[in-house]
C-alpha cells in the first residue's frame, strides 16, 4: 500500500467516525454532549496540527548545530594537506 | 575456552576481509579532489581498514582528472583508482558504473567538495559492524550532527521539508537528502536500479526505497561543511523540483 493510500484510508476512517457521531447516522439515540464534542474535531485537531508542526520546526531551527569547529578543523587540515601534498610532488 | 578461541580468529578474519569502496564522482573538483583524497588516506590509514577510492570525473574542463593522474602516482594504483565517463551524466549512473569496478565489499558514497568528512567513515564502519545494516547513513539532524554556513533561510527550509516528509513518508531515517552513506555493494546495486530521480530527491529516494524492501539503516551525526570553494545554490526551481519529488514518493511508495 503506497504511503497515499495509508493517508487516504486514515482520513476516511477519521471522516467517517466523525459523521457518525455529529449527524447520528446509525440513530443510536446518542446523548447531545457527544454531538458537541465531535463536530468541532476535525477543525480542532487540524489546528492542533498546525501548532505542533510550527513548535517543532521553530524548535528544530533553533537548535540546529552550527558547526564551528568543524569548520576550522578543516581550514586547518586544508593547510596541513596542501603543505603535505607539495611534499610528494603534486601541482596545484 | 580452545572453542572461544577459533571462533574469535574466524571472526576476526572475516572483519579483516572487508574492504570499502569510496566512490567520489566529481565534475571540476580539482581545488577539492587532493584535500578529500589526502583525508581519506590519512583515516583509512589511522584506522586500518582495506580501502580503495574511485575517482568518476564526467569530463572536467578543469582538469579534474590530471589531478587525479597525479594522486594516483602518489598514492598509488591499488588505491586510487581512476574510472572517468565521456560526458557529464547522472549520479545515479555514476553509481552503477562505480560498482562495476569497485572490489570491496562494502561502497561509501560521499561529495567531493569537502562538505563530507572523511573522519566520520570509521565511526559509519563501526556502526555498520554493530548493527549489520545494509546501509548507515550519515545525519544531520540527530545527535551531535549539523552544518556549518547556513543562514535562517536556509536552516528553515531545510527543516520544514525534513518535517514535511517526515509527515509524509516516515522513512525511518532523519536524515534523507543526505549523500554522505555506507552501503553493501549488491545493496546499492539493488537501490540504485529502482530509482529514478534526480538532484536530492535522489538520496531521498534511495533511502525510502531501502525501507520498503526491506533493508535495515543505521545513523550516524555527521557535520556538514557547506562548500569551502564554489558555491551552493537553493533556490526556488530546488524546492519546486523537491516537492515534486515528494509527492512522487508519496503516490507510488
Amino acid at each position: 500500500m503506497t504511503k497515499l493510500l495509508e493517508w487516504l484510508l486514515g482520513i476516511s476512517v477519521v471522516m467517517s467516525t466523525w459523521g457518525l457521531l455529529t449527524f447520528d447516522l446509525l440513530d443510536l439515540k446518542l446523548p447531545p454532549v457527544y454531538k458537541e464534542v465531535a463536530w468541532p474535531m476535525p477543525v480542532y485537531l487540524l489546528v492542533v496540527f498546525g501548532c505542533y508542526s510550527l513548535a517543532t520546526v521553530g524548535y528544530r531551527v533553533a537548535t540546529f548545530n552550527d558547526c564551528n569547529e568543524a569548520s576550522q578543523e578543516l581550514q586547518a587540515q586544508i593547510k596541513e594537506a596542501k603543505k603535505d601534498l607539495q611534499k610528494k610532488g603534486l601541482k596545484f | 575456552m580452545q572453542y572461544n578461541m577459533a571462533n574469535r580468529k574466524t571472526s576476526k578474519s572475516r572483519v579483516s576481509s572487508d574492504k570499502y569502496s569510496v566512490l567520489l564522482p566529481t565534475y571540476n573538483e580539482r581545488e577539492n579532489l587532493p584535500l578529500i583524497v589526502w583525508l581519506l588516506v590519512k583515516y583509512f590509514g589511522e584506522s586500518g581498514y582495506d580501502y580503495e577510492i574511485i575517482v568518476i570525473d564526467d569530463r572536467s574542463p578543469d582538469g579534474t582528472l590530471e589531478v587525479a593522474e597525479q594522486l594516483q602516482n602518489i598514492y598509488g594504483a591499488d588505491k586510487i583508482i581512476l574510472r572517468p565517463r565521456e560526458k557529464k551524466l547522472g549520479l545515479g549512473t555514476a553509481y552503477i558504473h562505480g560498482i562495476k569496478h569497485a572490489t570491496g565489499n562494502f561502497v561509501i558514497i560521499m561529495d567531493a567538495d569537502l562538505s563530507h568528512h572523511p573522519k566520520f567513515i570509521p565511526e559509519f564502519i563501526q556502526k555498520q559492524r554493530e548493527g549489520g545494516f545494509d546501509l548507515v547513513s550519515g545525519t544531520r539532524y540527530s545527535g551531535d550532527g549539523g552544518v556549518y554556513g547556513w543562514d535562517l533561510r536556509r536552516k528553515l527550509i531545510s527543516r520544514g521539508a525534513n518535517f514535511l516528509t517526515q509527515v509524509l513518508l516516515r522513512p525511518g531515517a532523519s536524515d534523507l537528502t543526505g549523500s554522505f552513506r555506507l552501503y553493501k555493494k549488491e545493496v546499492l546495486g539493488q537501490l540504485v536500479k529502482k530509482c529514478v530521480s534526480k538532484g536530492y530527491v535522489f538520496q531521498m529516494e534511495m533511502i525510502v526505497r531501502a525501507r520498503q524492501l526491506g533493508y535495515s539503516i543505521g545513523e550516524v551525526p555527521i557535520t556538514f561543511v557547506d562548500r569551502v570553494y564554489g558555491e551552493s545554490k537553493l533556490g526556488g526551481n530546488e524546492i519546486v523540483s523537491f516537492l515534486k519529488g515528494l509527492l512522487t514518493l508519496f503516490a507510488t511508495t
